[in-house]
This record gives C-alpha cells, sequence and structure tokens, in this order.
C-alpha cells in the first residue's frame, strides 16, 4: 500500500468506488502529495459536488462537505467566508464545475477568492452513464448524441483567465509529478486557482469518446495530445485556444498572477475603509 | 535492491503499472486479486532505478517501493 495512505486515507473505507484504471485515483495521491509537500494537512478542508471525481476528497481523513450538483463552489466560498484561515480545496468534475455549476465558476473566479479549484476533466459525464459533458469533443458519439456531438466543447482555462482568476494550469493525468506540484503551488497561491486536469475514464469515455478502453493508452494518447505551453512563448495559439495548429492541447501553467487583490483582502480594506470593527 | 510490493487488497488489475514502468519490472500472472481480476507479479526487482513512477500512477495505491 502507498506510503502515504497511512495518513491520509481512511482505511476502512477502502477500496475506493471507482472504476479499475481511473484517473480519480492518481489525483487522489497526486492530493496527497501536494499537502504532504506543504505540510498543510490539518490547514486544508475540502468541499465536492457530484460525481465520480467528487469522491476524491471523500476518503480523505480531512474535514469534507459533500455538497449537491454543481455547488460544491458556492459552498466552498461561504466556508472560506467563516474561516478565512483554512486552505480550501474544491474537487469537481466538468459537468459539475460547467455545466450545472458553471454560474457559480464564474462568480468565483471574478472574486478572486482564495480557493483551490481542482477541475478532472473526463470529456463525459461517467456516473449517469455518458451523456454528452460541455466538454465533450466534436464528433463524439454519447448515449444523447448518438450521431456525433456537434458543440464545440467548452475550454475551462480560457474562461477563468478571461474572468480574473489569478493561477491556472492544466495538467494530465499522465503527468503525477508536475500535476502534484500545481496543487501544491494552487494551495500556495492566494487567489483564486484553478487546475483542469484531463482524466481517463475507461468506462464511460473509454468506449464513446476515445474508441479504446486500455487505461494505459488512453494516458498514453494523453501524452501525445498534448503539448507543453510556456508563459512568455510567443504562440498565439497556445494557453487560450483549445488546440494548436497540429491538433495538440496546450498543458502547463497558464497563468500565475501573485499581487492580484484577493476578494478577502478586499472585504477587509473596504471595512477598515468604512470605519467598521471587526 | 528495491523491494516492491503489491496489496491484493487495494488493486484491481488495471494494467496501468505494465505499462508506465521504464525497466518492465511488472508483468501479467495468473494470481487474482481481492476484486477478481488478475493482478501484476514483480519479475526482476533488483533493476529497479526507484523512480516511483508506479506509486504515483497506481490510481488504487497498492504499489509500495521501498529502497
Amino acid at each position: 500500500m502507498n506510503k502515504l495512505y497511512e495518513k491520509y486515507i481512511k482505511k476502512e473505507s477502502l477500496p475506493t468506488l471507482f472504476c479499475p484504471g481511473c484517473g480519480n485515483g492518481i489525483i487522489q495521491i497526486a492530493a496527497m502529495e501536494a499537502m504532504e509537500k506543504l505540510n498543510c494537512k490539518d490547514d486544508v478542508a475540502c468541499v465536492s459536488g457530484i460525481g465520480c471525481s467528487s469522491w476524491i476528497p471523500c476518503y480523505y481523513k480531512l474535514d469534507v462537505i459533500h455538497t449537491m450538483h454543481g455547488r460544491a463552489i458556492a459552498f466552498a466560498e461561504g466556508l472560506k467566508l467563516s474561516r478565512p484561515d483554512k486552505k480550501i480545496m474544491v474537487f469537481t468534475g466538468d459537468g459539475d464545475c460547467m455545466a450545472i455549476g458553471g454560474n457559480h465558476l464564474l462568480h468565483a473566479a471574478q472574486r478572486n477568492i482564495d480557493l483551490t479549484v481542482v477541475m478532472v476533466n473526463n470529456y463525459i459525464y461517467g456516473m449517469t452513464g455518458g451523456q454528452k459533458s460541455p466538454t465533450t469533443p466534436v464528433g463524439a458519439k454519447t448515449k444523447t448524441s448518438p450521431y456525433g456531438c456537434i458543440d464545440e466543447p467548452m475550454n475551462a482555462c480560457k474562461l477563468v483567465m478571461s474572468l480574473g482568476a489569478s493561477y491556472v494550469a492544466r495538467w494530465t493525468t499522465a503527468h503525477p509529478i508536475q500535476l502534484a506540484k500545481a496543487i501544491a503551488e494552487g494551495l500556495d497561491h492566494k487567489g483564486f486557482s484553478f487546475i483542469e486536469v484531463l482524466s481517463q475514464c475507461p468506462v464511460q469515455a473509454g468506449k464513446n469518446v476515445w474508441g479504446e478502453k486500455e487505461p494505459a493508452k488512453i494516458m498514453e494518447k494523453y501524452k501525445e495530445s498534448t503539448y507543453l505551453y510556456k508563459i512568455g512563448s510567443d504562440d498565439p495559439t497556445g494557453a487560450v485556444a483549445e488546440k494548436n495548429a497540429e491538433g495538440k492541447i496546450p498543458i502547463g501553467l497558464f497563468k500565475h498572477e501573485q499581487n492580484a487583490k484577493e476578494y478577502l483582502e478586499r472585504v477587509e480594506e473596504k471595512l477598515a475603509q468604512s470605519g467598521i470593527a471587526r | 535492491m528495491a523491494n516492491i510490493t503489491i496489496d491484493k487488497a487495494c488493486c484491481k488489475g488495471c494494467n496501468i503499472c505494465l505499462s508506465v514502468c521504464p525497466k518492465n519490472i511488472f508483468v501479467k500472472s495468473r494470481q487474482r486479486n481481492n476484486y477478481g481480476t488478475a493482478m501484476p507479479a514483480v519479475e526482476n526487482p533488483d533493476q529497479c532505478i526507484t523512480c516511483r513512477m508506479c506509486e504515483r500512477l497506481c490510481p488504487d495505491g497498492a504499489i509500495d517501493v521501498e529502497k
């Protein structure tokens, strides 16, 4: 058993409910590694919504709220306002975060409130049986798009960057070291940190999107279909595009703005200006 | 020489470890895990370079590498 499980996982609830080869377990271990790196286990609280990815924090020996579908970020904002001393980590999926909870994502990013959102993007609604999600690629035949998906997929990183999130990164489950580093940086960063993780769902997305059920081969595809984006590189199609000219998806750190004002700082400033004592 | 153990109770037989190991230490075997699928076996553990990629990429945390 992994050494970190002793410290972070409720072992009586093992094995996890994830299917064999699911990327959620890799993200679970990466987040544990990030907490271990910062040594901040006692300061972290987790919030999650509904979906396979929202089961990730439920196995942690931490304070966890498993909330309604799509409302994870709304609950997390409330928790942050009442306990500003805690580092709040939100685990959410692509459907949870961008379809039903899209509005909460927009406003949390715009406020630049100090949350670390880990969005697990598996390109499909996995838990409910493989319906089309906002990130499903064009042409994918799913249960709810039997003739092939016709909508352009949403680009979550571009969306939150345009609204003013101050830490934005995208990694895949095939890059676990970089992912753990990004989550650690996100936890350490003061402001809205958004980390999109491209993950494999060998059961639903494997059948409908990739046409490939071997998790290792889907991870290999992720390695082949991505390229490393560097801030300041003059690639015009970089972070803002869903794909570059060769059809590759940019991964890496897209934005890290350390001087952006955080929401709670602005609240305190306004209260001090108005002469309201806390 | 590294001591590699695979937890029978955690492993679900997804075979990710077989493809990520740069030295191909994991091989297919007929042994079953508690989940009911075939779990990998460890072959030639003395070739292990302790990169710990299998530890990080095992979704169920079944692999432990000790130096």
